[in-house]
Parts: structure tokens; C-alpha cells; sequence
């Protein structure tokens, strides 16, 4: 009665969530009196199950096979669903990135097991899975039981905390063999468009820097993205700075964007409606910067600055800069 | 081809959440068609005008408020609706609700081409029942589209799904599921004639007994998971705001980031 940690890794490299989710199922186990085992799909990712056990795996299910290079839900889910039927582990855990949220449903159907998606906190209570999560735009919170014996949970990126790794870990690998089926050639992957900045993913970044209505024109998102590079963050926006074709639709926060929970959220000339605070209102700090004192996002705001963006945000930058020079 | 939209009728987002002993107060809650479902539907619908299409199918379960949902995809465009509605599904959990769904689809002839989606519906922010109706019917998906092309002919479809850093180009054979999200298109709003017309195409009312299932299979004692509780999430304290010439404000703010949560 082990707990599972699908370990979700692309191109060859493991993804932040994951790590999350190690640790998480690490802490469980250890909960329980358990081990803590992963699986890691792929081609050639046999490499990563050191790093995996170095976020304390004692155990990898290794299912290396050409069919899984890139994400085909119904190999993926075949693959990880026949496995956990097999290996009957009690919890189940992964990542929410976008496999995570698109895979794990289909596992769950597989296997005939409850799941429970996007959690904040996961306990053990009488032996089994207890999660919470928001739901409603973040204006509920729900704790979800569990009545099936294998019990499947989604994690929310960036609310989990990362273990230290500890290299002088290992873990025993187990290479589980994947023989194809009609239903993964229905199926594949033929390109991937990259669209990467160069800076840190929305849902995973520890700092974001979002622009809303305020900016004005899309040119104006020059001192957002300056701020953000300083500080290392993602750049977000405001439904209304979407829709106006300044900003791409990757980068909108909230509800029909996406939810984030970084460690600082500065929102710069975002009036703070409720679907933006949908998507940011788990942020642990959050800076608004804006010129209406009565804009509702002050009311989420840990420090609110009421002034003009395009002189506060600019002379930020450059004090960030003098204080990052002094200290070299 | 017939293609099915499945519908949820949602609390509207600025509804307030109140609990009565840590249930859903619903009393006052105005309700909607999930917004995600509308750029299903509407992909469905432009499917239709552009002749991929014969029939878009309008699906919800719920109860008897669901029946605006599926009027409102159908104002849309969608030809006709099916109402899945019992007592005893109060309380199915998303697997549940899609082992439902399956069986509305079978009850309905199953010569679909596909499935379209919310991407998630944005009162249980689950994301799970699509991915759940895929697996139960063994059809290949795409979750979290921004554009999709559809060749009935050649029995195809490719997606483009919107992930972190870029987008992946998945290409199915027919039938498949997807999922749609903001990006996909804009929803129409719905001409008055056409919501006048819509009160005239058919919905098909489907009882649990309709669907071959027993009370034993769904609503709470079917699931695998339930909600043992609801709660408000905390309050946040009132933070502080300042106000004054941009050097003075500036100092204040990097003060807070420096000493107090020491991120510069």
C-alpha cells in the first residue's frame, strides 16, 4: 500500500510539479509508514531516476518506450492506469501542469479510482486521503473524502513544498515493458510550437509581474517586462490587456486564463475584478500598483500603492537596480 | 456527422458564496451556461455553417435549471438538447457524471464524430469529466485547445493544445474529444430571433431508469469521492496602502519587499 508519484518530465528534464509532488507523496508516506515509489514515462529518460530518488523515491517504475516520446493521453494513460491496477498503490499523486490536469482523468476512469483535482493540502485522517481544494473561483474551500481504495490527487503547482534533494539517495528501478495498442495509434503528437520568452512559466514562477487595463497600450508593457527580468519573474496580464491584443492569451491570469500561486503577485494598473482574482488570489504577497484608491484589488493586496504606474514602476526598477549594485 | 456539446449550467461568477451549515447555500445563486461551454458550442456551430457538421447535439446534466443551459447553446445554434435530470444524481462526483453521460450517448445512437467541451466548468474546476468519457469510450483527446481543424472526410482532426511554453499540435482520428478554452474563437451572442427559435427546438428529457441505471450506480452512493465539507477560504487582514509623491511610495515598497518579505 505504497503512494505513487507520477513523475512528469518533457524533453528529457523533470518539471517543477513534480518535484512538488515527490516531496508531497515523500511526506505521505512517511505519514502512512510507506514507501514512496514513482513512475516516469518517456524515450530514454532512464537518466532522471536518480534525480527522482534524490526527492526521496525508494522506488521507479521506468516505462521507457518509443510510443511515450511525447504526450499521447491514451498510451500515457494505458500505461500509468494498468500499472496502478496491477500494483494496487493507495495514493496516487501528480503535478498540475497541463499533462497532469489532461492525464490524470483519464487514469482515474482507467483504473475506477477517485480523484481529486487542483489540491492545496493533502492529509492522511483514519488511514486514507483527505484533500482540499478551492473551488468556485477560489470563493470555497472543499475537503474531499475518498471511498475507493486507490485515491488520485492533482496537485496545484507552487502551493507544495520542495524537499532539499539528497543525492547520496537511491532508489531501485523497475522497467515495466508497454506492448502497443489499436487505441495509441488514434493518436499523436506532430509538432510542438514553441513559444517560450526565456522567462519563467506562469503557473510555476515564484514572482509575477502582471499589467491589466492600465498600461494603456501594448508598448507600455516595456516596464513590466524590465521589472520582471530584474526580479526573475513571469509576466502576466488582465483579461482586459488580452483582449485588447496587447498581451497573448498564455499570459492571461485569471478565470478564463490561468490560476497561479506564485510567492509575489504585483499587479500594475489591474483593477482587481473578480475573475482576476480567480486566478491570483492564492498568491502568498501581493503588490497592486495603481491610481485608483477605491480599485477592489486593494482589498487583496498586501501592500497597495496608490499612484501613477508609469512613474512608480519605472523609478522601482531603478531602485531594485541601486540596491542589487550595492550589494554586487 | 453528428458532433455533441456537453453543457453545465454554472453559478454566474459574481454570484457571492454563502454556506449554511457548511453546505452551498443556493438560494440566491443566478445561474449561467459555463462559460467554457460557449466556445464549445460555438466551435460546434461554426462547424455546422462551414458543412463538416449535420447535427450539433446539446447535452446537460443537472437539475430542472439546466434546461436554460441547453437553451442558451441551442440560441446558439446547437439543433436540439437532451436533459439528463434525476434526484438521485445529487451528489455524483465526476466520474459518476461521466459514466452518465456515456450512457446518454449510447441512449442517443452513438454515430458521433465528436465531443466537444469546456475546458473545465468554472463552478467545480475539476477539468476531469471529459478525459473520464474519453478513456470510458476508448477515444483519443485534446485538452485546452485554441484551434482545431476538422476533416470529416479524411476521418481527422488536429488541435493545437495550449501548454506551458508553447502550444502541442496533437493530430486524432474521428471520433475524438476536446476541450475548448478562451482563444478557440468568440462566442456569438445570440440574436433575438434565434433565442425565440430556440425555445422551439426539442429537448429530450432522460430519467436514470431511461439510461438502464439504478440509484445504486450514481449520485453519492455510485462516487468515488465526496465532499465532506465546504468552508470560506481565510480571511485575507486588510494590508496597508500608500499614497503620496512617487519617490516616497517607492521607498515604502522596497522597504516591504527588502525587509519584510525579502524577495529583493
Amino acid at each position: 500500500m505504497s503512494v505513487w508519484v507520477i513523475a512528469d518530465q518533457r524533453n528529457g528534464a523533470l518539471r517543477k510539479p513534480a518535484f512538488e509532488a515527490l516531496s508531497e507523496g515523500r511526506r505521505l508516506a512517511d505519514q502512512l509508514g510507506t514507501n514512496m515509489e514513482a513512475v516516469l514515462l518517456g524515450h530514454n529518460v532512464e537518466g532522471l531516476c536518480n534525480e527522482i530518488a534524490s526527492y526521496g523515491a525508494d522506488k521507479v517504475y521506468l516505462i521507457d518506450h518509443e510510443l511515450l516520446a511525447s504526450y499521447n493521453p491514451p498510451a500515457y494513460a494505458r500505461a500509468i492506469g494498468d500499472l496502478i491496477k496491477e500494483k494496487r498503490p493507495q495514493i496516487v499523486l501528480m503535478g498540475g501542469t497541463m499533462t497532469g490536469r489532461d492525464l490524470m482523468p483519464r487514469v482515474a476512469a482507467r483504473v475506477g479510482a477517485g480523484l481529486a483535482p487542483d489540491c492545496i493540502k493533502l492529509e492522511i485522517v483514519d488511514g486514507k486521503l483527505k484533500a482540499t481544494r478551492p473551488a468556485i473561483a477560489g470563493k470555497v474551500r472543499v475537503e474531499i473524502g475518498y471511498k475507493s481504495d486507490i485515491q488520485i490527487a492533482i496537485l496545484r503547482p507552487n502551493v507544495f513544498e520542495k524537499l532539499e534533494p539528497n543525492t547520496s539517495r537511491s532508489a531501485e528501478v523497475e522497467k515495466v515493458s508497454l506492448e502497443p495498442s489499436d487505441l495509441d495509434t488514434k493518436q499523436k503528437l506532430v509538432e510542438f510550437v514553441s513559444k517560450e520568452t526565456g522567462r519563467p512559466e506562469l503557473t510555476e514562477a515564484e514572482t509575477i509581474v502582471s499589467g491589466g487595463r492600465g498600461m494603456k497600450a501594448p508598448e507600455n508593457f516595456a516596464i513590466i517586462e524590465e521589472l520582471a527580468d530584474l526580479l526573475g519573474a513571469a509576466v502576466g496580464a488582465s483579461r482586459a490587456a488580452v483582449d485588447a491584443g496587447w498581451r497573448p492569451q498564455s499570459d492571461q491570469v485569471g478565470q478564463t486564463g490561468k490560476t497561479v500561486s506564485p510567492n509575489l503577485y504585483i499587479a500594475v494598473g489591474i483593477s482587481g475584478a473578480i475573475q482576476h482574482l480567480a486566478g491570483m488570489s492564492s498568491s502568498k504577497f501581493i503588490v497592486a500598483i495603481n491610481k485608483d484608491p477605491d480599485a477592489p484589488i486593494f482589498n487583496v493586496a498586501d501592500f497597495g500603492v496608490v499612484g501613477d504606474l508609469f512613474k512608480v514602476v519605472p523609478l522601482l526598477t531603478e531602485e531594485i537596480k541601486k540596491i542589487e549594485a550595492q550589494e554586487g | 456527422m453528428k458532433v455533441v456539446v456537453f453543457c453545465k449550467s454554472v453559478p454566474d461568477t459574481e454570484t457571492r458564496v454563502k454556506l449554511k451549515d457548511n453546505r452551498l447555500d443556493k438560494s440566491e445563486i443566478k445561474y449561467i451556461l459555463n462559460p467554457y461551454d460557449e466556445f464549445a458550442v460555438e466551435e460546434a456551430v461554426r462547424m455546422k455553417e462551414a458543412g463538416k457538421v449535420d447535427e450539433v447535439v446539446a447535452i446537460s446534466m443537472g437539475p430542472e435549471r439546466a434546461r436554460e443551459a441547453l437553451r442558451s447553446a441551442l440560441a446558439i445554434g446547437a439543433d436540439r438538447g437532451i436533459l439528463i435530470k434525476d434526484d438521485v444524481l445529487d451528489g455524483s462526483d465526476t466520474y459518476v457524471t461521466a459514466k452518465v453521460l456515456v450512457k446518454a450517448l449510447e441512449k442517443d445512437g452513438a454515430e458521433y464524430g465528436m465531443l466537444l467541451f469546456g475546458q473545465q466548468a468554472i463552478d467545480g474546476d475539476t477539468w476531469h469529466v471529459p478525459g473520464q468519457v474519453a478513456e470510458m469510450l476508448g477515444l483519443p483527446q485534446a485538452g485546452s485547445i485554441i484551434k482545431l481543424e476538422v476533416d470529416p472526410d479524411a476521418g481527422k482532426a488536429v488541435a493545437n493544445r495550449l501548454v506551458e511554453g508553447g502550444e502541442e499540435v496533437h493530430e486524432m482520428s474521428l471520433p475524438c474529444v476536446v476541450t475548448c478554452r478562451k482563444g478557440l474563437n468568440e462566442p456569438r451572442y445570440p440574436s433575438l430571433p434565434n433565442i425565440m427559435k430556440a425555445k422551439r427546438k426539442p429537448i429530450q428529457d432522460y430519467s436514470i431508469a431511461d439510461l438502464d441505471l439504478s440509484p445504486e450506480e450514481v449520485g453519492k452512493a455510485g462516487s468515488f469521492t465526496e465532499v465532506l465539507s465546504y468552508s470560506l477560504p481565510p480571511k485575507k487582514e486588510a494590508g496597508r496602502k500608500v499614497e503620496g509623491e512617487p519617490e516616497e511610495v517607492v521607498q515604502a515598497l522596497v522597504k516591504f519587499l527588502k525587509e519584510e518579505i525579502k524577495v529583493i
